[in-house]
């Protein structure tokens, strides 16, 4: 697997477990009170948060794992070095390039495919929770679904 | 399982016939990784002419003994 590939499953990861504990957490809120008076905002800050400061952190510590995995690895079993193991850490070529703009594209089509939704909750003059959350939520869709397009690619080739 | 590209090539044969060479060193020498390597070996990804123009650089030999297009006259 490369370290794109890798990369890609903790962005996946990351928005699934950050997406989950915000529904959660704002679902625990609801309990029959009037959306206007539900505090959402601080949960999406985290959230949003979250997403960037894990999938970043994620990133570091995939390549950290990977290299000294691989530098183990080698050692143990004796094949190859722990210079070869390590090599792809990092490195980016073409085909993650092309894999990375395939599933950013299906992604995006999710995202502005809920953006018309949103529109229409604002044009039917819908609370604000509902307006923000619908948004959260396409993007957050639009990253799952795209994190997903590029590990379906990555397998099955294209 | 279908393979998504129609395009097949030689590249396992050629890296035998150089030595043996590894899949980690032709893709060190096409500056790729080595799963890119192997997806474009087992046919599941057709490298871009430019890499394709490497990898028969690299074993010193033209494109289309490299890649070749099935119904192709040879």
């Amino acid at each position: 697997m490369s370290f794109e590939e890798k990369t890609t499953w903790v962005t996946a990861l990351v928005s699934v477990l950050v997406t989950a504990w915000y529904v959660a957490v704002v679902a625990g809120r609801m309990g029959g009170a009037p959306v206007a008076e539900i505090a959402y905002q601080t949960p999406l800050l985290i959230a949003i948060g979250a997403t960037i400061v894990m999938t970043i952190a994620g990133a570091i510590a995939t390549a950290i794992v990977t290299a000294i995995g691989g530098a183990i690895t080698a050692e143990l079993t004796g094949e190859g070095s722990a210079e070869d193991a390590t090599r792809d850490v990092g490195r980016t070529d073409e085909r993650d390039k092309d894999i990375n703009r395939r599933g950013e594209l299906i992604g995006y089509y999710i995202s502005s495919g809920c953006a018309v939704g949103v529109l229409a909750l604002a044009m039917l003059r819908y609370d604000q929770f509902w307006i923000a959350n619908a948004l959260y939520l396409s993007f957050a869709l639009g990253t799952i679904v795209a994190s997903v397009a590029k590990i379906v690619i990555y397998r099955r080739g294209f | 399982m279908v393979k998504p590209t129609r395009v097949e090539n030689s590249i396992r044969a050629l890296r035998f016939n150089a030595g043996e060479m590894t899949q980690a060193e032709l893709a060190d020498r096409v500056h790729v990784t080595r799963q890119t390597i192997i997806a474009v070996e087992q046919g599941r990804y057709s490298p871009s002419l430019e890499m394709a123009f490497q990898i028969a650089k690299v074993f010193r030999v033209p494109l289309d003994a490299v890649f070749h297009y099935p119904g192709e006259e040879s």
